[in-house]
């Protein structure tokens, strides 16, 4: 099943006079379950891309959808609906709410979607125990590590069950070990539960977590295929 | 929304400081309009008291041609028979007293000083009296049949440094255009802490003042006092005559009435200064926090969070800035209106034609005013979070997240 498809997309962002083509016709299909990754230097439209799909942006021109459904043109609030429970994000920044704990975090996209709270205790606590982090859940982002964050990102965008899951360079602030733990868990979770992953990444260290990598350049898709068919330069 | 309210909470935790500051502009500034309010209301209802207790009554009954600024002493502008007249209105239910008086103009010398006075000719057994009777501060209170005796207000007394026992004399214009003059012993020394008219007012017997006036039988007024002020306008209606002309407190005293009416106007344009000022910085608070926050504005969007949502995000934190205010305000507020309430700040002898104003300011806290005022507070407090909750509303989630990394 097709999570999302993209046809023929642009993404022109004018900064007074200057335009700039993040995106310059790119087309591309994402299965259901797939773990792909978004290669390319900075600048290659890797981030504009994921930002289309997650419905955060609207595109120039050309077609965005999920789950079948055109969200090229939705609203402000009907983009918002489309991300709160469908779309989970991780980003290189961690992301979390700073005020919040780390079970508050993870708890917060539950609440937006209206469930109850022993529902949402039961999911809290499942997913925080999916990451290792079930003795931290009272703690607030500053007192938690890096890697510990990313981990309640990774939670907190697993929390409503969403179909795809995008991550925007999920390993950029991370040590190595802590990068690896990361891309682990994002494949653990990946095969036990299906979700469709999809990762902007440039380091080299974490592409081959990856089985499908589709390579952007200049705005343009260069290659896209299975990883070690890339490899390979098949 | 029980988490959005957590999160303002929390939001304004984070730079204690700034937040504290912000309640506490809120809370000064509702202390300083509930300072203000208290004042403004304890002043119209002690002017108005005063006004009642000692110069006008509720009503007045006097003679139809009778005019109060010339104090006309002539037969014909005056109550003849003035007993039975208010013997006659005492006698409605309304009514709590009922009692002649008789004015006169009249100037006091001593040794080389006079100051021109009001001479009011009293019936001193009168209930009426008692703010006179009450505030002897030295001597006596005179009596009905004394004919050489009067009574003075402190100010005056203090002015021209006379005391109970000492003489004076006393000039009137008398009913037939002359002037008479005797020496007064001075009975007794009154207060009525109203500097201004304790110093131009001096009391007679009401028999000595009509016969030094040469009044004869007559009255200037009956002076009436109701159990209930609002039977004003009914009394006033079953009082009326072809012989008098019968005068409300708000005909008598028009400045009263004009100033409590636009006291009320005056107080709301100084209550939205004075919250526009610390709305501001509300505004300030919140603009500050929603740039600061820009990157959590993106997450919470990326996460599926509304933009009505996060507006309430910004007006929940108005309202826990706006109730710390409030309470502030009224933890200072309240002790300082009534401080002024009980010591008073001293204004001295402030005399204002048409008014009569204590010699010291003091304030009253109402239920009313505080809750108005606080209510007004909160109002503004989120009308000052529009702005910013707007701002962060309209954030595109792209660009917030942009901005932060």
């Amino acid at each position: 099943m097709e999570v999302t498809k993209i046809e023929n997309v642009t993404r022109v962002y004018k900064i007074g006079e200057v335009e700039t083509r993040a995106l310059r016709g790119v087309s591309l299909s994402i299965q259901s379950g797939e773990f792909t990754a978004l290669v390319g230097p900075s600048g290659s439209g890797k981030t504009t891309l994921l930002q289309l799909i997650g419905c955060l942006d609207q595109p120039t021109s050309g077609h965005v959808y999920i789950n079948g459904k055109d969200v090229s043109h939705l609203n402000r609030n009907q983009r918002a609906d489309m991300r709160r429970g469908t779309i989970g994000f991780i980003f290189q920044f961690f992301a979390l709410i700073p005020t919040l704990t780390a079970y508050e975090n993870v708890e917060l996209p539950l609440l937006l979607i209206g469930q109850s709270a022993s529902e949402r205790q039961a999911r809290v606590t499942e997913l925080l125990e999916a990451v290792d982090l079930a003795d931290r859940a009272h703690h607030r982002p500053d007192q938690l590590s890096g890697g510990e964050q990313q981990r309640v990102a990774i939670a907190r965008a697993l929390a409503t069950k969403p179909t795809l899951i995008l991550a925007d360079e999920p390993t950029a602030n991370l040590d190595t070990p802590n990068g690896r733990q990361v891309m682990e868990i994002m494949t653990r979770l990946n095969q036990e539960t299906g979700v469709t992953f999809i990762f902007a990444t440039h380091d080299p260290r974490v592409i081959h977590y990856a089985r499908r990598q589709i390579t952007l350049r200049d705005g343009l898709v260069l290659e896209n295929g299975m990883v070690e068919k890339v490899a390979q330069g098949v | 929304m029980l988490n959005i309210i957590k999160m303002a909470f929390r939001d304004l935790g984070r730079n204690r400081r700034r937040s504290f500051f912000s309640a506490l502009a809120l809370g000064l500034g509702l202390s300083l309009l509930l300072l203000m309010a208290g004042v403004i209301q304890w002043e119209i209802r002690d002017s108005t008291d005063k006004t009642v207790r000692l110069q006008s009554g509720h009503l007045q009954v006097r003679a139809k041609t009778y005019n109060e600024d010339k104090t006309s002493l002539a037969w014909s502008d005056l109550i003849e028979n003035p007993d039975a007249v208010a013997a006659q209105i005492a006698t409605l239910a309304p009514v709590a007293v009922a009692t002649p008086r008789l004015y006169a103009s009249g100037i006091v010398v001593s040794g080389d000083a006079s100051l021109g006075v009001r001479i009011i000719g009293i019936e001193p057994a009168s209930a009426a009296n008692a703010p006179f009777r009450d505030g002897i501060v030295s001597g006596q209170f005179i009596s009905a049949d004394d004919t050489s005796g009067l009574l003075i207000g402190k100010t005056l007394a203090d002015k021209l440094g006379l005391g109970s026992g000492d003489t004076i004399t006393l000039l009137v214009n008398t009913s037939n255009g002359s002037v008479e003059q005797q020496i007064f012993t001075i009975r007794g020394i009154y207060s009525t802490d109203t500097p201004s008219y304790d110093e131009s007012t001096v009391f007679l017997p009401m028999a000595k003042a009509q016969a030094f006036s040469q009044a004869g039988n007559h009255a200037s007024a009956i002076f009436i006092l109701l159990k209930d002020r609002s039977q004003t306008d009914a009394v006033a209606a079953a009082l009326q005559s072809n012989q008098y002309q019968v005068l409300t407190f708000d005909q008598m005293n028009p400045l009263i009435v004009t100033l409590d009416t636009y006291a009320n106007s005056f107080m709301i344009v100084l209550y939205l200064i004075v919250l526009a000022i610390t709305a501001t910085v509300i505004v300030n608070t919140l603009v500050m926090s929603v740039f600061e926050r820009t990157r959590e504005i993106g997450i919470l969007a990326a996460v599926g969070m509304k933009s009505s949502s996060i507006m309430a995000m910004f007006f929940v934190e108005s309202v826990f800035l706006a109730v710390g205010g409030i309470l502030l305000g009224l933890a200072v507020g309240a002790p300082l209106v009534s401080w002024v309430g009980s010591v008073g700040i001293p204004i001295g002898n402030m005399g204002i034609t048409g008014l009569l104003f204590g010699d010291r300011i003091h304030a009253i806290l109402t239920l009313n005013d505080s809750i108005t005022l606080s209510l007004l507070a909160l109002f503004v407090s989120l009308l000052a979070a529009l702005y910013p909750a707007i701002l962060a509303a309209r954030m595109e989630p792209v660009e917030a997240l942009h901005g932060a990394q």
